[in-house]
């Protein structure tokens, strides 16, 4: 692989680790609320948005500047979402519900934005299985482009998860929504111009 | 409904270490600035007056009440924004000085009280209470004051009283949230008269033996601890007495999900989240919710014969 490329690619792992070195420094220090839980729960979904976000971002940005150096960062950051979707989805699990399996399974079924959270992270690690460079070589390029355009519905399971969640206050989700439109409404413009 | 306070047990609360830890945050208080200009807002917004002698109460729980720091910086309070930790930081624009409240409506003597009148007339209690907010989550907090129904018979309601609403201050200047319309400012909530006149129903000007921190609504705000927290108006400025439902901010921002009576009730889900359990601030597990917040056996007879289904 490519020096440079290797070099970006670390660059960005340490970044992408940084909220959650933030997250346990603030931990260690008592500063996640009264209700730590809810704090980091909320965190790790916040997170999750943005990564994904990011790595919808990359082809439009590549695109636009011609930055061929940025192709690479587009697996690396989607399994960065990946992650926190993961480590967004063990705070549930482990942190909220303390492996209540019976009441999760009750969750899935009876309340939408945990129904469609699950969907989401159900989506997110097939295709994070199928970035794997076996398993896209096995499927063929145009078998693997098809599927990996559940990301988009990813995009738009995971904001709207996010904003049935919210109390009151739909600043954040919708700030989301509306860059996640402007990412999906530009591939859906470069499409029409091919 | 008539009760006489029994003379209770001194009731250990809060633990010494607690209170000795405030003693220590007082003397700190004194020695920085007493002037609110210099000093930071989590220190201005913090209790700085003792509030005594309190009766005890046998409506409070035995429950260990919530951490002092947990109570006061993790706030539902939007008058100062939507984030859990924007009241301390941001009520110390709130001047509690001088405050009045005017009780009135269908009342034969409509009066308005200040809050040296209402220390003098209304003997203070300390009520234990839990507080259960909609949001699934819950605290003990020992609150300092007085029964409702007191300062309601002191102004002697008309026949066609039948509820009672509560309003807060509506001050864009002092109370930065309200710039937004996040909910219909003032912020109003109601309750049905006998819900108003119940013993457990009060006026409380104070937590943990001293005035109320601003960020928990202060200087005088309701508690009504059978029904999610945020029926519990804070900072009230009005008190009316009226003969028809009032209107209440929650349920004008969402009919649909704050209903006017709002009593805790495990069976009855919010409709985007489940009530059935809660997480006690400071403890690790989530608890069952109990019908009522486990004051059923005071206030069900309350709702007997209503579906509390449809009247939520």
């Amino acid at each position: 692989m490519d020096k440079r490329a290797a070099n970006l690619k670390n660059c960005v792992l340490v970044a992408a680790l940084l909220p959650l070195v933030f997250l346990a420094v603030r931990s260690y220090l008592g500063e996640l609320t009264a209700n730590p839980i809810e704090y980091v729960s909320q965190a790790t979904g916040w997170w999750t948005l943005c990564f994904l976000s990011i790595t919808l971002a990359i082809t439009p940005i590549r695109k636009l500047f011609k930055f061929q150096w940025i192709f690479p960062l587009r697996r690396l950051f989607g399994l960065i979402a990946f992650s926190y979707a993961c480590v967004h989805l063990a705070t549930w699990v482990v942190l909220d519900q303390f492996f209540d399996f019976e009441s999760m399974l009750l969750d899935i079924k009876d309340r939408p934005y945990i129904t469609i959270g699950m969907s989401a992270f159900v989506i997110t690690s097939i295709l994070a299985y199928i970035s794997r460079k076996s398993i896209r070589l096995a499927l063929g390029s145009q078998r693997w482009v098809h599927i990996h355009r559940l990301i988009y519905v990813i995009a738009i399971l995971g904001v709207t998860h996010f904003y049935l969640i919210v109390k009151r206050d739909t600043t954040e989700p919708l700030v989301f929504a509306a860059i996640i439109a402007v990412l999906l409404a530009a591939r859906f413009i470069a499409r029409q111009k091919k | 409904m008539k009760y006489l306070l029994p003379k209770i047990k001194e009731n250990e609360v809060t633990s010494r270490d607690l209170f000795e830890n405030r003693r220590e945050w007082l003397k700190i208080m004194g020695a920085l600035s007493v002037s609110s200009a210099i000093a930071p807002a989590t220190l201005w917004a913090a209790a700085s007056r003792k509030l005594g002698p309190l009766e005890k109460s046998l409506y409070s729980t035995s429950e260990e009440a919530t951490a002092f720091k947990d109570v006061t910086r993790y706030n539902n309070f939007y008058e100062f924004g939507t984030g859990k930790e924007d009241p301390v930081k941001f009520a110390d624009s709130l001047k509690t000085d001088g405050w009045k409240i005017s009780v009135g409506g269908e009342v034969a003597k409509p009066t308005v009280f200040d809050m040296d009148q209402l220390l003098k007339k209304f003997p203070l209690e300390e009520r234990i209470y839990r507080l259960r907010c909609v949001e699934a989550w819950s605290m003990v907090i020992p609150w300092v004051g007085f029964p409702l129904h007191k300062l309601i018979q002191a102004v002697e309601p008309t026949g066609s009283a039948k509820y009672v609403e509560f309003v807060t201050l509506h001050d864009p200047e002092q109370m930065p949230g309200q710039r937004s319309p996040i909910l219909e400012w003032p912020y109003r909530e109601g309750l049905r008269l006998d819900e108003a006149l119940h013993p457990l129903t009060i006026l409380s000007v104070g937590i943990f033996g001293e005035v109320l921190p601003n960020q928990n609504g202060a200087p005088i705000r309701l508690v009504v601890p059978w029904k999610y927290g945020f029926k519990s108006a804070k900072s009230i400025v009005q008190i009316n007495l009226t003969e028809t439902q009032p209107k209440t901010a929650w349920n004008l921002a969402n009919s649909r999900e704050y209903g006017f009576y709002s009593n805790v009730n495990p069976a009855v889900n919010h409709p985007r989240w489940s009530q059935r359990k809660e997480r006690r601030i400071g403890e690790f597990r989530k608890r069952e919710t109990l019908p009522f917040n486990g004051y059923g056996e005071w206030v069900a007879s309350l709702y007997s014969g209503m579906d509390l289904e449809k009247f939520f």
